[in-house]
């Protein structure tokens, strides 16, 4: 009885997290879209700030995690497409499974570890602190003024880290494609985007536009459900990466998934 | 004063927690200008009763009146208006402590009004002064004193110049001095601005030096309402304990004795 009341326990409350989850995010598409008509716009210096961070400072993590993915892609391919005699196609290999995959999610999952524990933090000790409470007396919106911009700045920056670092990867590809295996880097350049179609591109930003939305709700829905002083807000920013990283997995694999059977 | 509408009125307010029953059907009228005190030990519910006139909560069962309208059955676009008449100083002082103390205290007048930012400046100059702290607008709150947090976390409750402005502990982990410091400035401000103010503390001293009525609370209940003299002469036990700050009496602090032998050998 005991083993089935804790399955049930679970269950319920895994049920209310991701009906609350739904509900923020909800909330926060309300208060972007609904908002503006209220006279109520997103603060702009808000959203600059939570872009800049967001984006800009993460540039160069994601700059080294694109660049040596690059590399690695273009050594592990060499190593099967030898066999064939056929190292050319190391350049459409890096840059495909780049701009389809890699792109999309090792940037999200480095701005997950990076962005997302820091929303979490930052909204969880405002939680404790009595500061959220504060911002609701003073009839200021929690949703509006703290993760309205942390959502918009990650939704717009997350697809332009992305491209940034397609264009990182196939160039660390290149550098192994062309002073490594002694390739010529014109037919390198070619091979790359003859075989890189705009789907291959359009298909990684949707994923990345996803997982933009995934790390800033989990972020904040994780943050604004803190409990518990110092040690709460530590267990939350834990909880938000870790089902940031299991949400964007799960659902690159669902996108994937989509993506290969309507042949788009 | 006692002909008035009251400003706030709790009218048989009950709340729960899971299986805790926190606030066990509390009736308050607090009167506009004065300075109503709640009092009660640790746990009685005085910070769950604030949450409620604040409406951070909704209650169970009652009703919370605040400036004539039923609270717990506004939605959270019709409760905005009346959020903007009243201003609260929390425990911890919860200054945003990624903004400057200026912007702390100017941020509901930068979100609600469209005030010039030259105005906006003049009166946060003037909020600051008000608790004796003008100069400090460009400090973090991290290089605050707990006692300046507190009295910057005032400033902010008095910004956009409100009806009603609640403290909740606002002697806590303050030394003697501060304290005494404290009291006056809340004691001035009512007067001078003559707002309502409802002061949450345990803080006899404070008490006896602020309070026009108090109201002392245990287990959820209101026990007794009067004002100071009437308090401080109470003949009710509870009230005559928390009073004295006595170990004995009806309020207990330690659980019976009867069953210890059994809760050892369980």
């Amino acid at each position: 009885m005991n083993f089935v009341e804790a399955i049930g326990g679970v269950v319920t409350t895994t049920y209310r997290h991701i009906v609350d989850v739904f509900g923020l995010l909800w909330d926060t598409v309300a208060w972007i879209i609904i908002g503006p008509f209220k006279r109520k716009f997103p603060k702009r210096e808000g959203i600059s700030e939570q872009m800049v961070f967001a984006g800009i400072q993460s540039f160069v993590i994601v700059f080294f995690v694109a660049f040596f993915t690059g590399i690695v892609i273009a050594m592990q391919s060499a190593y099967q497409l030898n066999k064939f005699g056929a190292t050319i196609y190391v350049a459409a290999m890096v840059s495909v499974s780049i701009a389809r995959e890699l792109g999309p999610v090792l940037t999200a999952l480095v701005v997950a570890g990076r962005v997302g524990a820091a929303i979490t933090a930052e909204i969880g000790s405002m939680k404790v602190s009595e500061q959220i409470e504060a911002l609701e007396t003073m009839a200021l919106n929690p949703v509006r003024f703290l993760v309205v911009p942390r959502f918009l700045a990650l939704i717009v920056m997350l697809p332009c880290l992305t491209i940034l670092s397609d264009i990182i990867g196939v160039i660390g590809g290149f550098l192994v494609g062309v002073y490594n295996m002694g390739l010529n880097p014109y037919r390198y350049i070619d091979f790359s985007f003859n075989f890189m179609t705009w789907k291959d591109v359009s298909t990684g930003l949707i994923k990345s536009f996803t997982f933009g939305v995934i790390i800033s709700i989990i972020g904040c829905y994780m943050g604004l459900t803190t409990k518990g002083g110092a040690e709460g807000v530590g267990r939350a920013t834990t909880t938000s990466v870790v089902t940031s990283f299991v949400l964007i997995i799960l659902f690159d694999c669902i996108l994937t998934g989509i993506f290969y059977f309507s042949n788009i | 004063m006692e002909k008035q509408e009251p400003v706030i009125r709790v009218i048989d307010l009950k709340k729960k927690f899971g299986d805790r029953q926190i606030l066990s059907g509390i009736n308050l009228d607090i009167h506009k200008g004065e300075i109503f005190v709640i009092m009660g030990g640790s746990g009685c519910g005085k910070s769950t009763l604030l949450r409620h006139l604040i409406g951070a909560l909704t209650p169970d069962e009652g009703s919370v009146y605040l400036l004539g309208q039923d609270i717990s059955k506004l939605n959270e676009d019709q409760m905005d208006p009346i959020r903007k008449k009243i201003g609260m100083s929390y425990q911890g002082s919860a200054l945003f402590d990624s903004m400057t103390v200026g912007e702390n205290v100017s941020l509901p007048l930068r979100e609600h009004t469209k005030l010039d930012p030259n105005v906006i400046s003049i009166m946060v100059k003037m909020k600051l002064e008000l608790v004796g702290l003008r100069g400090f607008e460009n400090l973090m709150p991290s290089q605050l004193s707990g006692g300046m947090k507190k009295r910057v976390g005032i400033s902010r409750a008095f910004a956009m110049d409100p009806e009603i402005v609640f403290y909740d502990e606002p002697t806590a982990g303050l030394d003697p001095i501060v304290t005494a410091v404290m009291d006056k400035l809340i004691v001035d401000l009512s007067k001078a601005l003559s707002v309502t103010s409802v002061v949450v503390t345990h803080d006899m001293n404070s008490v006896f030096r602020i309070a026009d009525r108090i109201a002392m609370l245990y287990e959820g209940r209101v026990v007794e309402v009067g004002t100071r003299d009437e308090i401080r002469n109470s003949k009710n036990p509870y009230v005559q304990q928390f009073v004295s700050g006595s170990p004995d009496g009806p309020i207990k602090f330690f659980q019976q004795k009867d069953d210890y032998l059994e809760t050892l050998t369980a």
